[in-house]
């Protein structure tokens, strides 16, 4: 079968199994920043934006995604780049797996709550694992970035 | 210290854009298309023989290029393990075996064009199983009737204790002075069992691997892992692969705590794309990541403490007992280091006792983890200095004060105890441990917290714990590098040294960097690749800072030199007259070239020639970090719920050489250590089977858990290390256990000494005590 979807601003044409989720169909075409962490929706490493909304890709069955906007990391280059400015700054970026996923979600995040203070922050990223850094210096670059955007 | 201008700077890592923009930089991108999707049967028994297995249904199925049993390998008995060699670890496992010796263990294997076929294609398998009765126990396995490795064709490489007739991987057994007469003259003496529990690395990358055989028909492998020259090494000999046929690179790693310092998939990657000739890859589901890679080890310890009654800790007698689980993979020595990295914390005690024994089960193995039995070593001793304080009637602070290791000072258990072997001698030529307990009081306003305030139903309280660590293992670890200069004056730096995210690029860069006088930037590393860098052990036991920076600063230095000898040839003076500011090579008479001209010169000019050193490192010594780690927590009495506050590490890394990254270390540390002290757990069914086998049931913590992380390092400089450094790697993880059970023990009166420290277990101390003051 096939996908129609707006894909980081791009309309494409993919072909698909019934089953196949995101994640599979979006690395398969070459989105490598979309990593595989868990199949089971629990450590936010696969997040995409679906209709500008933060999704764990690994369980979005790829044909609901139908008709609909996808961005990756891919097609938000620019925010990415300066996020990892921040994030540089506040030494929170270690491994690194994560963190197309967090500048998805963060991205998202500027939009729906620029002024989000500290714990609104957290709430928010709380989806999203990280082993190595222990989240603290997370918070304090998201928080100046947001800051950086006004 | 010098004034520096890149090491002890602010720096952010030198690949965290990139990564964060997504670019292709982990094992899994590299993978070519076409690859063969491996699938691994797993065992649904803990302990069980393979009688019959019948593969023909499977290799019928289109799309299946393969499937391996135990009947297609030579019986080549390996370890997992990951070290040096010979490795201290028993050689007690086969690529494939006739025998599952814990639930996840590999049945067989099946490679196919994609992953649907492969699962098809195990589904066709028809084995038959001898079950037998497992051994689940640990406090039962020694001496059980039933064996875990009844094969006789397993061996150790050196002697470790090992003696699989007795379900034993290991024992060991030391004393300094004796043991049992100090504790009988001792005015007090204190006796607690202490239990932690296995804990999940759960590094967000699983591993992954993938192989294939490139033009020169060698065979290339990409993997995650923490250790590419060892796996180089244990492909080679267990497969039996001449070894100059065997690349590995390791990409970008997600992540690995000790957990990728193991082979796990790349056994029978190599023995798909050798057999098959084609691309082959693997990927670890996060199931098998939980269950199918190994934990770190489950322990009970026997502790006994001594002391005068004026608080001088007279003796500590420790008697461990280790589950390795199926096979023992670091076995010995994760259990040495929950003596060695703990028990000369205590330096002025007139005699120590450490032994114990590490025993087989069939649950999942154990192996290298962040702290590597350090951790569970310090939550049982600075648990029970507290509990000696109040014994004394003393504060436990002081007790710490009075009785811990300081500066100048040295303890014998650093020359008895090694890793799995004697150890070394050393004093503390940095030790600020007295700086970092006093910093931490001021932090956390201590006094006027410590022990506790009651605020209605619940309770605010402190607990605080010290530690140390190593860096690197002396005499074994080695690291090396490889620095040229190209034209126009920048440089490459290549290190066998392994980035796993916690910064070692970066890291060994500015050590470079600083060595050569120049920016940053024009270092351009490459790390990790067997055929292209030179040599390192890998990334483990706290050593890639302190080894192979040490590797790099020398290397770095003996290129400067080479350079100032080649701006003496060309300005026509002695090498003695030349000072070179990193960017320009002046002589006494004011006559200069710059780097930029003399490198260019070299490459294309005159005498042309490419100018390369190569040092390599390994420590003499193993300087420990030290830290002092304050928890505050409000603790509810009647729910026995606890919120952690603050966080608070005052740490001893001797030079930071990357402010920013060393604190990373160390948060990262303390909150996994929290995770492992309040909730991380594996939890098994009767038979043995892992009912917590992904992110739902195996908690590790999030975003939430912890309100304000503080951590500050003392002003330390350790001169054996490059720039004053140690390590930081693992010294983190080590207090959270202790700190948090002497908090709740100051709230509550619940003393709890199994972790993990849970509302429940305190509910039920506060009404146990209730009951038994009735």
């Amino acid at each position: 079968m096939k996908l129609h979807a707006t894909i980081n601003g791009r309309k494409r044409v993919l072909e698909i199994q019934p089953g196949d989720v995101l994640l599979d169909t979006l690395r398969d075409h070459d989105f490598i920043s979309v990593r595989r962490g868990c199949d089971s929706t629990s450590c936010g490493v696969c997040t995409i934006l679906v209709e500008g909304k933060p999704v764990p890709s690994c369980t979005y069955l790829s044909a609901r995604a139908e008709g609909k906007t996808i961005t990756t990391v891919e097609g938000v280059q620019d925010h990415a780049a300066r996020l990892a400015g921040f994030f540089g700054g506040e030494g929170a970026d270690q491994c690194g797996f994560c963190n197309p996923g967090i500048a998805l979600s963060v991205y998202a995040l500027s939009n729906e709550a620029p002024d989000a203070d500290e714990d609104t922050i957290r709430h928010y990223l709380t989806g999203h694992l990280c082993r190595c850094t222990g989240y603290h210096s997370q918070v304090q670059a998201v928080k100046k970035y947001l800051e950086g955007l006004k | 210290m010098k004034k520096t201008n890149v090491v002890n700077t602010f720096n952010p890592s030198i690949d965290g854009k990139g990564i964060m923009m997504g670019r292709k930089a982990f094992t899994e991108d590299f993978a070519p298309k076409d690859a063969l999707i491996i699938k691994v049967m797993r065992s649904p028994h803990a302990f069980a023989k393979i009688t019959h297995i019948d593969v023909s249904e499977a290799k019928k199925l289109p799309g299946v290029e393969i499937v391996l049993t135990h009947k297609d390998f030579k019986r080549n008995a390996y370890t997992r393990a990951g070290q040096g060699y010979p490795e201290p670890s028993p050689h007690d496992k086969f690529v494939l075996d006739e025998y599952v010796r814990h639930v996840g263990d590999e049945v067989c294997a099946v490679a196919a064009v994609d992953e649907a076929t492969a699962l098809k294609a195990l589904d066709a398998i028809k084995v038959d199983f001898e079950v037998y009765d497992p051994v689940l126990d640990f406090e039962g396995a020694k001496d059980h009737k039933v064996r875990v490795h009844p094969e006789d064709d397993i061996h150790e490489m050196f002697p470790i204790g090992f003696d699989p007739k007795r379900n034993l991987a290991a024992a060991y057994h030391m004393e300094i002075g004796d043991v049992g007469k100090t504790l009988d003259d001792s005015d007090v003496v204190v006796e607690e069992s202490f239990h932690t529990t296995p804990q999940a690395h759960a590094m967000m990358e699983p591993h992954a691997v993938h192989a294939e055989i490139d033009y020169n028909d060698r065979l290339l492998m990409f993997s995650s892992t923490q250790t590419p020259f060892h796996v180089r090494r244990i492909l080679s000999q267990t497969l039996e692969v001449p070894i100059h046929k065997i690349r590995v690179i390791k990409p970008r790693v997600g992540g690995g705590f000790g957990g990728k310092q193991a082979l796990h998939g790349e056994m029978l990657c190599a023995a798909v794309t050798l057999r098959t000739g084609k691309a082959s890859k693997m990927v670890y589901t996060r199931k098998e990541v939980f269950e199918s890679t190994y934990s770190r080890h489950r322990m009970r310890l026997d502790f006994k403490i001594g002391a005068t009654k004026d608080g001088k800790i007279t003796a500590l007698d420790v008697y461990g007992l280790s589950d390795t689980g199926a096979y023992g993979e670091h076995a010995l020595t994760v259990y040495m280091v929950t003596g060695s990295k703990v028990l000369p914390l205590y330096n002025k005690v007139d005699a120590v006792r450490f032994h114990g024994d590490i025993v087989y089960t069939n649950r999942m193995p154990a192996g290298a983890f962040r702290g590597y039995g350090a951790v569970q070593g310090n939550f049982a001793l600075e648990s029970i200095i507290d509990m000696l304080a109040e014994k004394l009637g003393m504060d436990p602070v002081e007790l710490r004060e009075k009785n811990m290791i300081k500066e100048g000072e040295t303890s014998k258990i650093f020359e008895v105890m090694g890793e799995g072997t004697e150890g070394t001698a050393m004093d503390m030529e940095s030790c600020k441990l007295e700086y970092c307990l006093k910093r931490g009081l001021e932090l956390t306003d201590w006094r006027g917290k410590h022990p506790k305030k009651v605020e209605d139903s619940k309770v605010r309280s402190v607990g605080m714990a010290i530690a140390m660590q190593g860096s690197g293992i002396p005499f074994i670890d080695m690291g090396a590098a490889t620095i040229k200069l190209n034209d126009d004056g920048f440089y490459n730096l290549t290190i066998g040294a392994t980035e796993i995210g916690q910064g070692s690029d970066t890291v060994l860069a500015q050590i470079a960097a600083e060595a050569l006088g120049c920016e940053l930037k024009h270092v351009v590393v490459y790390s990790s690749d067997t055929d292209l860098t030179p040599f390192d052990t890998g990334a483990y036991a706290s050593s890639t800072t302190y080894v192979s920076g040490n590797a790099v600063y020398k290397a770095a230095s003996k290129l400067r030199d080479m350079m100032i000898r080649e701006a003496a040839r060309m300005l026509k003076c002695d090498v003695e007259s030349i000072d070179f500011d990193g960017r320009t090579f002046t002589d006494s008479s004011g006559s200069s070239v710059t780097l930029s001209k003399l490198s260019n010169t070299l490459t294309y000019n005159d005498e042309q020639q490419q100018l390369t050193a190569t040092h390599s490192y390994v420590g003499h010594k193993s300087p420990p970090p030290f830290m002092a780690g304050f928890v505050e927590v409000m603790v509810d009495r009647e729910t026995g719920e606890f919120d952690i506050l603050d966080y608070t590490s005052v740490v001893d890394v001797g030079t930071t050489i990357n402010p920013k990254l060393a604190q990373g270390q160390i948060e990262g540390g303390i909150v996994q250590g929290i995770g492992m002290a309040t909730y991380e757990e594996y939890h098994m069914s009767k038979k043995g089977k892992n009912i917590t086998g992904d992110f739902l049931n195996y908690k590790i913590p999030s975003q939430k858990e912890i309100n304000r992380l503080r951590t500050e390092f003392a002003d330390s400089y350790e001169d054996s290390g490059p720039y004053g450094a140690k390590s930081a790697g693992e010294i983190g993880i080590d207090t959270p256990p202790a700190a948090l059970a002497n908090a709740i023990y100051n709230a509550t009166g619940v003393r709890i000494t199994t972790l993990p420290i849970t509302p429940e277990k305190i509910l039920m101390g506060i009404k146990q005590k209730e009951k038994d003051r009735q």
